[in-house]
C-alpha cells in the first residue's frame, strides 16, 4: 500500500480479512509442526496483498523490450504512470501490451496518427480515442474525469490527457479507482502521486540533413524515476522512432550510459 | 403407384423482360425489347410481344434477332432483379396456400389438394389465387370456360391489364401445369398425358435445369422423327433409359404426364423487421425510448424464439416530415432488449440534437436484424474465462465504451483506421465507436507522394500557419521546379518568436486532384528540425504561405 494515498474502503476491508482471516488463523490454529511451513515467506504476502481485489492476480502488461530497463515489470496493473515529453514514449508504452491483447482508450488526444499508433505496435481495432466535447459540456475536466471512470472499470490501459488542473481529490479517485479495477492508468503531463514518472529529454533525429535525406530514427533519453522499489531513477537511450516507425533500442551504448549515470 | 400430384402453376411469360422493366430504368417498355445472354455469342434468351411480332424467337443469335428488328432494345439479364421482382408475387401465392415452389423466377409451382378441400374445388383454389395475384398489383387476371386443345375443356385463366401477364393453369405434375399454364388451361384429372402428346418435343426444353443434355436430346429425337412429346411417351420406358440415359429417362416421364416429383416448397422466411408508427408523433428522446420499450422486447424475444441472437442491428427513423435516419450498430457479443433501446436512444439523441435535426417529430422506428448468430455460439463462460468466441475482457471494454459514449455522445468515443491517402491526416480515419472499421480508400495501395514511416504522431487538423524564414528572414520559396534557392534557416509555429532550424528534408512536390478546377493545386511538403530537437512536417499549397501538418513529438 503507498503511503501517503487514502485508501479506499473496500481495499481496507479486503486487507483486514486478508491479514487475520488467512495468516492469522493459520498461525493461531496450526501452531507448531505446520506453521513453519505455512508461515509467509518473503514473497508470499506480496502475492496474497495482490490477489486480494481480486484484478490484480492479473500479469503485468508486457512493455517492449527496449523500455524493459525502465519498467522491469512491465505495466503493473493497478499503477499509475506519468509520462512527458514526447507522445511517441506514450503510444510505445501501449504498443507490446495492446499487440497481446490488450485494450486501450486514449482520452483527450484527438489527433493522434493511425499509423504512428501501428507503428508503435498498437493494435488499432482494440484501441479507443476518447473525446469529451469541449463545446458542449459545461466543464470539459469534469467529462474527462467521468469518462476516464468510466474506462478504467474495463479497459486494460487508460492513457489521458486532463484539459486542466485536476482537484487533488480528483487525482486521487481515478488513482485509486485504476487501483481497484487493475487498469494501468498513464497520464501524459504532470500526475501528482504516479508511481512511475517517465520523463523524454529531447532527442537528436538521424537520416535527416540540410536538404537532404528524411527524418528516420530519433535517439531519446528516457528518465524513470518512481517510489518505493522503483525510487532509484533510472536513464535508458532509446530510439522514438526506430526505424519503421516502432520503438527501438540503443544497444551498443546502453550499459556503458546506465553507469555513468 | 399414385399418379402425379395435381399441380396449379403460375407463370409470367418473357420474365427476364418484364422483371428489367419492373426494375425500372432498363426500358421503357415502348419499343420492343430482348433479354440477351451473356458473352460474345449472346442469343435471345426472352424478348417482350413486340419484339415477337417482328419476328424476334427464343434462342436467335443477336445478328439475326437485329436484322429482323433493327430497333430492338439488347438487354443484359439480371437474374437478381427477376428473383427480387418475382417475391411480391410469390408471398401473395402463399397468402393462399403454403408449399409455393419456385421452379425460377417467372415460374412457381404450388400443390393443389390440400387446398383444393378447402376452397371447395379446384377452380376455387385457382379463383382465389388468381384473386391474390391481382391483389399483388400484378394484374387482373379473367376466366372464362373455353372448350379448345386436345386435351378436352378447361377452364382458361389468362390476364393481361397492367403490363405484366400472369398465367395460371393446372394438371396433374408440374410439367404439365407449366404448360396449362402457358397456355392458360385447366387440364382435368387424368388427361395431362393426351393433353400433353400434341405438344412439340421442344416444349421439354423449357425446363432448363440440365440445359445442354435436353438441347442434345431434343435435337436427336427430332432427327429420329419423334416430334411430339405423345410419340416420345410411346416409347417404352426401359428402352429410353437404356438409350438416353437418366435424363432421357426424367424427359419421357414427364411427355408421358407421369412427373411425380413432389413439390420442393420452399418455407417463407420468417419476419424479424420490427417496426413501430409512433402516433402522435414524438419529439423527445426519452419519450421515443419509452414507446420502442415494447419493439426492442419483441425483437429480441422473436430472433430468440427461432434460436438467434442480433451482433448487427440496423436501426431506422423516420420523421413526419419524411426525413430518414439509419445506422448500423455492430456489437462485440449480442444484442439484449436494453441494448437495443441504449442504441435507439443514442441515435436519436444524434439525430435530434445533432447538426443536421429532422423538421418534424418522430413517427416511424423500424429494427432490421443485419447479422445474427445462433444463441449458443454467444452463450458467456460461466467462470470468466476466454471462450471460443470473444474474450470476457473484449465484452467489457466494448461495454464501457458504450457507456462512455452514452456519457459523452455518439460522436466522442472514436476508433482509428489506417486509410489510404498522401497526406498523414488523410490516412488516419477516425470512425465512431460502433460503426464499421471500413478505410474510404484502400491504404495498401502505393500512394505515391506519401512519407515513408516513421509517421507523424500528432496531426494539427486543420493545419496550423507556421512561418519558414531563410537567412535574410525572408519566407522560404519553393520554385516551379521544386528548388529550394533560399534553405530554411529559422521556423515559427504561429505567432510564436522563431527559433533556428537546425536540419530540414524536402521538398517532395505533390500534385493532387489537378483535374479539378477548383482543386488547390501543388502541395510542396519539407521536413524541419528545429534547435529544441521537434521534427515538424510542413507544407505549402500553391503560393500560399506554410503550414505545420503534423509533429514527430
Amino acid at each position: 500500500m503507498p503511503e501517503n494515498d487514502q485508501p479506499e474502503p473496500l481495499d481496507l476491508i479486503e486487507h483486514a480479512f486478508d491479514d487475520v482471516g488467512m495468516f492469522g488463523a493459520t498461525g493461531r490454529g496450526h501452531a507448531g509442526a505446520l506453521a513453519p511451513a505455512l508461515r509467509p515467506a518473503a514473497g508470499l504476502p506480496a502475492q496474497f496483498a495482490a490477489t486480494a481485489s481480486g484484478h490484480r492476480a492479473a500479469p503485468p502488461l508486457r512493455v517492449h523490450p527496449a523500455l524493459s530497463p525502465l519498467l522491469p515489470d512491465g505495466l503493473r496493473r493497478g499503477n499509475t504512470i506519468s509520462v512527458t515529453g514526447s507522445v511517441g514514449l506514450l503510444l510505445a508504452l501501449l504498443g507490446a501490451a495492446s499487440a497481446d491483447g490488450a485494450w486501450c482508450a486514449l482520452v483527450g488526444f484527438p489527433h493522434i496518427s493511425a499509423e504512428a499508433a501501428h507503428g508503435y505496435g498498437i493494435e488499432l481495432s482494440r484501441l479507443a480515442i476518447v473525446t469529451p466535447a469541449v463545446t458542449s459540456a459545461p466543464a470539459p475536466a469534469a467529462s474527462s474525469v467521468t469518462a476516464v471512470g468510466a474506462l478504467l472499470d474495463a479497459v486494460d490501459v487508460v492513457a489521458t490527457r486532463m484539459p486542466a488542473r485536476l482537484a487533488p481529490g480528483e487525482v486521487r479517485r481515478l488513482t485509486a479507482r485504476a487501483r481497484s479495477h487493475g487498469a494501468v492508468l498513464v497520464a501524459f503531463g504532470d500526475w501528482p502521486g504516479a508511481d512511475l514518472r517517465l520523463r523524454a529529454e529531447p532527442g537528436a533525429w538521424s537520416g535527416i540533413g540540410a536538404g537532404t535525406g528524411r527524418l528516420h530514427t530519433r535517439r531519446v533519453q528516457v528518465l524513470a524515476e518512481g517510489r518505493g522499489q522503483a525510487a532509484r531513477p533510472r536513464r535508458v537511450e532509446v530510439l522514438l522512432p526506430g526505424a519503421g516507425g516502432c520503438v527501438g533500442e540503443v544497444v551498443h551504448l546502453l550499459h556503458a550510459r546506465q553507469r555513468a549515470g | 403407384m399414385n399418379g402425379p400430384p395435381r399441380m396449379a402453376a403460375i407463370w409470367c411469360p418473357d420474365w427476364p423482360v418484364t422483371a428489367l422493366r419492373l426494375a425500372g430504368g432498363a426500358t421503357d417498355g415502348t419499343g420492343p425489347s430482348a433479354v440477351m445472354t451473356s458473352g460474345a455469342g449472346g442469343t435471345v434468351l426472352a424478348c417482350d410481344q413486340a419484339a415477337r411480332e417482328q419476328g424476334v424467337r427464343r434462342g436467335m443469335r443477336r445478328r439475326e434477332a437485329q436484322a429482323r428488328c433493327p430497333e430492338l432494345e439488347v438487354l443484359a439479364r439480371n437474374e437478381a432483379a427477376e428473383a427480387r421482382a418475382f417475391e411480391p408475387l410469390v408471398l401473395a401465392l402463399e397468402s393462399v396456400a403454403p408449399g409455393v415452389e419456385i421452379t425460377r423466377p417467372g415460374l412457381a409451382a404450388i400443390g393443389t389438394r390440400g387446398p383444393t378441400r378447402y376452397f371447395g374445388g379446384e377452380d376455387g383454389v385457382l379463383h382465389a389465387l388468381s384473386r391474390a395475384v391481382a391483389r399483388a398489383g400484378m394484374s387482373g387476371t379473367g376466366i372464362s370456360e373455353t372448350g379448345m386443345s386436345g386435351a378436352g375443356s378447361g377452364a382458361g385463366f389468362g390476364s393481361g391489364m397492367s403490363g405484366v401477364d400472369v398465367l395460371i393453369g393446372a394438371a396433374d405434375g408440374a410439367f404439365a401445369a407449366e404448360q396449362a399454364a402457358r397456355r392458360g388451361l385447366s387440364v382435368p384429372p387424368g388427361r395431362s398425358a393426351a393433353f400433353l402428346a400434341d405438344l412439340p418435343v421442344e416444349t421439354l426444353g423449357a425446363g432448363g435445369a440440365d440445359g445442354a443434355e435436353l438441347a442434345a436430346l431434343i435435337d436427336l429425337l427430332r432427327r429420329l422423327g419423334l416430334r411430339t412429346l405423345g410419340a416420345f411417351a410411346a416409347l417404352t420406358a426401359a428402352d429410353v433409359l437404356a438409350r438416353f440415359g437418366p435424363v432421357g429417362a426424367g424427359a419421357h416421364r414427364r411427355a408421358g404426364g407421369r412427373d411425380d416429383r413432389p413439390v420442393a416448397a420452399r418455407r417463407p422466411p420468417v419476419e424479424f423487421t420490427v417496426r413501430l408508427d409512433l402516433e402522435p408523433p414524438l419529439d423527445r428522446v426519452d419519450a421515443v425510448a419509452f414507446s420502442a420499450r415494447g419493439i426492442a422486447e419483441r425483437f429480441v424475444t422473436d430472433l430468440a424464439a427461432h434460436g438467434l441472437a442480433c451482433t448487427c442491428l440496423e436501426l431506422q427513423a423516420d420523421s413526419d416530415r419524411g426525413e430518414q435516419t439509419q445506422r448500423r450498430w455492430r456489437v462485440a457479443g449480442v444484442l439484449n432488449a436494453s441494448d437495443v433501446l441504449d442504441r435507439i436512444r443514442w441515435q436519436l439523441q444524434g439525430w435530434l440534437a445533432g447538426p443536421h435535426p429532422p423538421s418534424g417529430p418522430v413517427s416511424r422506428l423500424a429494427l432490421v436484424p443485419v447479422e445474427t448468430v445462433p444463441t449458443g455460439t454467444h452463450q458467456q463462460a460461466l467462470w470468466g474465462a476466454a471462450g471460443t468466441g470473444t474474450a470476457p475482457g473484449d465484452e467489457r471494454a466494448h461495454r464501457a465504451l458504450a457507456r462512455v459514449q452514452t456519457l459523452l455522445g455518439h460522436g466522442s468515443v472514436l476508433t482509428p483506421v489506417l486509410d489510404g491517402g498522401r497526406s498523414p491526416a488523410e490516412r488516419t480515419r477516425l470512425v465512431p465507436w460502433g460503426d464499421e472499421r471500413a478505410p474510404l480508400r484502400p491504404p495498401q495501395q502505393p500512394w505515391p507522394g506519401s512519407l515513408p514511416a516513421p509517421a507523424p504522431t500528432v496531426l494539427f487538423d486543420p493545419p496550423r500557419p507556421a512561418r519558414v524564414l531563410d537567412d535574410a528572414g525572408r519566407p522560404v520559396v519553393v520554385t516551379e521546379r521544386g528548388a529550394v534557392p533560399h534553405p530554411p534557416a529559422r521556423f515559427a509555429l504561429g505567432d510564436e518568436r522563431p527559433v533556428a532550424v537546425t536540419s530540414w528534408a524536402g521538398p517532395w512536390p505533390v500534385d493532387e486532384r489537378w483535374w479539378q478546377p477548383g482543386a488547390a493545386g501543388r502541395t510542396v511538403r519539407c521536413q524541419l528540425v528545429d534547435v529544441r530537437g521537434r521534427a515538424y512536417l510542413i507544407s505549402t499549397v500553391g503560393a500560399h504561405g506554410w503550414q505545420v501538418e503534423a509533429v514527430y513529438d
